[in-house]
């Protein structure tokens, strides 16, 4: 079943009526949003819209239902955008889903995630009573912060109706930086070298290929007039200083903003794909993850920090995760444990959870 | 038998259960050292608690907060002291846990760019540890080179740099806590996405202002070291052209890593105290700083330089080199403790407003000022939006402390007015709990306690702070 609240109030009604509730946005993350039998979709379409929006405060306010794509458009007449770069914009991706998925794209490397630019919510909790949290200035520290507990709730603590973000003026220009690697120990290592560099990439991904070779992509943005200076600077450190394979290669334009729209769309999983999984890690742990999960296809964004899977034995891939002591979300494939391998802090989730929902009208913590 | 001689020998079953864990010199009953512990920065309040504890593990931690829960004594975890809304205040007939000897760095992974440290460890000694990698922590208020990192978490602290760079919980990536019944949780993790699956309890822990139980080891990361900074302070002969002028810095797009405002008190009082080198005569400074990749910095100066000419600043000083960036920093991060030397006493509020209403809340603040019969000194972040009126009155006057609140109290009530907070960086602890409710209805009040029950059910930890009539 599902229903179509039209009004904060409306969902406030609906959570009073009780029952097993699950709230939707566009659907573009299935495994989290579709309602498993006896479970009530709550489809928050019709919540949307972009409720203030001052450029000079980098700022916004809008309804949970908003898709982060007509956020980006308003945000790009004003030269801004989101810096947590949302994921799965052409998939119609909302501003709620986003949140209560914690899905950042490539681009968070250099500002940070959902949680860095998150100011402010207002949620629906398990007695259908309205709450806030948080405020709409980009700075704050008043009162407890659920507004950052949100990010990743998966809709389990409460429905969000609308949130408050902090945006950035956007840079004028990318260009990318391609290396291969012989391995994915040697690109994790050109990381690690960059760590201590002062440049400032926006996203830095690291591709394994099936010949056990590596692709290394640096998304670099900024002036115009600066940019050929700044790939140039980087290609000479790496050559400097490692070991890659082939001759460095440098995207622009159409083709560039091309390629990483497709990193976001998810264009890189093969379609007979189970699931796609995200796993946040230390880089630390990605050759150890990377050699127990060889058949599926991996992505490690944010420097070797988040490791993306398309899997297509979800069941092995969570015995693996537990075994070493790594967490990961299923995005994609059927609905049921989404959540896999280990939980650390469940039991203090569990409070939040009989604070919030005691009668756990939004399923368990 | 005076006072501290009678109390010292006190025996009581809890006592003799804290020298279980505790040799002498490491507890503190009746004697003058746990004096310093009455109050923090905010001096208007104080309270004697009945033993200050200094752990020098997490393990001593822990057994602390266990027997705390056991007896149902109200403890109170303290840093450096430095907590400007009393949120360090102990609680008479409680204790204090004193971590400034879990002060370790744990680990610095400089290629992965973060650092493990204990909660005693001062803010700015992150930063000076991970010097040599080219690495430092973001967060940086005033107090950095002596607040410790455990009270910045507690109180998600903020500083000049939070329009770019974010707070101190923007900064923590993961934690191991003791929760105030004494249960034992790790959260978040070595990734810069932290929890990154499932709730956000890394977000949520920090901020709750020690009302949840206490840090032991922190996970923070690292970023690296600006190649260039470049710092200009442009003077103003009027306050509102000042606010005007950083309005049109960042309509112009570009992303300062600081922007800040002194007025004429302020500048005066900074300059008696440091020699900032700035204009005395002027109405009021800017500082704005851009930093990054050399040639991005260079290339965004030429637009800067070009908005602060037309901004109708009479006098424009480029910071030469890292000496002179570091006056310029050092007027402003002196400047409550220059403006104090101008008063008796002062009390400091951090209110925010949207940066749009920077010019009309300040011409607000002058007006109160003058309504008061009190001088305010303001000095703040304006990048931010958060104000920093400080309140100057004399303590030794009947009623004046009362005004200066009363003054405090409307400008919140603006802030709030305004669409902002009552406080930015420095937390709600004592000083500003009543305002609470101005900002946040009875249902956002009642959730915060609920969970607030869930993590403390008897209410031992940092009893007092945040919610009104507590």
């Amino acid at each position: 079943m599902s229903l179509q609240p039209q009004t904060i109030a409306d969902v406030q009604d609906i959570v009073r009526a009780g029952g097993h509730l699950l709230p939707r946005g566009g659907g573009s993350k299935p495994g989290l949003s579709t309602p498993t039998r006896g479970t009530t979709s709550i489809e928050l379409r019709n919540l949307a819209g972009i409720l203030e929006y001052e450029p000079g405060e980098y700022t916004f306010t809008a309804y949970a239902g908003t898709p982060v794509a007509e956020v980006a458009t308003e945000l790009a007449r004003n030269g801004q955008y989101m810096p947590f770069d949302p994921l799965l914009a052409g998939h119609g991706a909302t501003l709620g889903g986003t949140v209560a998925a914690n899905t950042a794209g490539s681009g968070r490397y250099r500002y940070g995630g959902v949680r860095d630019f998150i100011l402010g919510v207002r949620f629906v909790d398990g007695q259908g009573q309205l709450v806030r949290s948080g405020g709409k200035v980009v700075k704050n520290a008043a009162g407890f912060d659920l507004s950052k507990f949100m990010v990743g709730s998966l809709g389990r603590y409460g429905i969000m109706v609308e949130m408050s973000f902090k945006v950035f003026p956007r840079p004028a220009v990318y260009h990318t930086l391609m290396l291969r690697y012989g391995s994915l120990a040697d690109a994790l290592q050109a990381t690690f070298r960059l760590s201590a560099a002062p440049f400032e990439p926006d996203a830095v991904d690291l591709e394994p290929q099936p010949d056990k070779s590596c692709q290394f992509l640096l998304r670099v943005g900024g002036l115009e007039s600066t940019l050929p200076d700044r790939i140039d600077r980087l290609r000479t450190f790496f050559n400097d200083q490692s070991a890659a394979i082939d001759q460095a290669h440098i995207l622009k334009g159409d083709e560039e903003t091309a390629l990483w729209i497709g990193i976001n769309e998810f264009e890189w999983t093969p379609s007979q794909t189970d699931a796609v999984v995200k796993v946040p890690l230390s880089p630390r742990q990605v050759v150890d993850l990377d050699r127990a999960v060889p058949d599926s296809i991996r992505r490690y964004t944010c420097a070797g920090h988040v490791a993306w899977l398309a899997v297509s034995k979800v069941e092995l891939l969570a015995d693996t995760l537990t075994r070493l002591n790594l967490t990961g979300l299923r995005l994609t494939g059927e609905p049921g444990d989404v959540i896999l391998g280990s939980r650390l802090g469940l039991s203090m989730a569990q409070r939040v959870k009989q604070a919030l929902d005691p009668a756990a009208v939004f399923g368990e913590a | 038998m005076n006072e501290q001689k009678r109390l010292s020998v006190i025996k009581t079953p809890f006592l003799d259960a804290l020298r279980e864990i505790y040799p002498a010199d490491r507890l503190l009953a009746g004697s003058v050292q746990a004096l310093a512990y009455e109050s923090d920065a905010l001096t208007a309040f104080n309270a004697r608690p009945q033993a200050v504890v200094l752990p020098e593990t997490p393990d001593e931690v822990i057994e602390t907060v266990r027997l705390c829960s056991r007896e149902q004594i109200p403890f109170v975890a303290r840093g450096s002291g430095t907590s400007l809304s009393g949120g360090s205040l102990p609680v008479a007939e409680g204790i204090v846990i004193a971590l400034n000897r879990l002060n370790r760095i744990k680990r610095i992974d400089a290629e992965t760019r973060v650092a493990v440290v204990e909660p005693g460890v001062i803010n700015l000694d992150i930063s000076r540890a991970a010097e040599p990698y080219g690495l430092y922590y973001a967060p940086d208020p005033s107090s950095q080179s002596i607040c410790t990192i455990g009270g910045n978490l507690a109180f998600n602290s903020g500083g000049a740099h939070c329009l770019k760079y974010g707070m101190t919980s923007n900064h923590i990536l993961g934690m191991t806590v003791v929760l105030a019944d004494g249960e034992v949780v790790t959260l978040g993790s070595a990734s810069l996405e932290g929890v990154g699956v499932g709730p956000d309890l890394v977000g949520l822990f920090v901020g709750s202002e020690g009302l949840f139980g206490i840090a032991l080891e922190i996970t923070v990361r690292l970023l690296p070291k600006p190649e260039r900074y470049c710092t200009v302070m442009a003077a103003y002969d009027d306050l509102g052209t000042a606010g005007d002028a950083v309005a049109q810095v960042v309509a112009s797009g570009l992303l300062p890593g600081a922007m800040e405002i002194m007025d004429r008190l302020a500048i005066k009082a900074a300059e008696a105290a440091v020699h900032a080198g700035y204009p005395p005569d002027a109405a009021a400074i800017v500082i704005v700083e851009l930093e990054g990749e050399t040639r991005q910095v260079d290339e965004e100066f030429k637009a800067l330089q070009a908005v602060i000419q037309a901004s109708g600043a009479r006098h424009i000083h480029i910071a030469k080199d890292a000496d002179e960036r570091a006056r310029i920093w050092k007027g402003r991060k002196s400047a409550f403790s220059a403006v104090g030397r101008l008063s008796p006493d002062y009390i400091v509020q951090d209110g925010v407003v949207p940066r749009g209403h920077l010019g009309h809340a300040l011409t607000e603040i002058n007006r109160l000022s003058r309504e008061y019969g009190l001088e305010v000194a303001n000095v703040f972040h304006a990048g931010d939006g958060n104000l920093h009126p400080l309140i100057l009155f004399d303590g030794n006057q009947a009623g004046a402390l009362e005004r200066a609140e009363a003054l405090a109290g409307e400008i919140l009530r603006m802030c709030v007015a305004l669409g902002g907070s009552i406080t930015g960086e420095h937390g709600v602890g004592m000083e500003k709990k009543a305002y609470m409710t101005t900002m946040f209805n009875e249902t956002d009040m009642d959730t915060m306690k609920a969970i607030r029950m869930q993590m403390d059910p008897g209410l031992i930890a940092n009893r007092g702070k945040m919610f009104p009539g507590d």
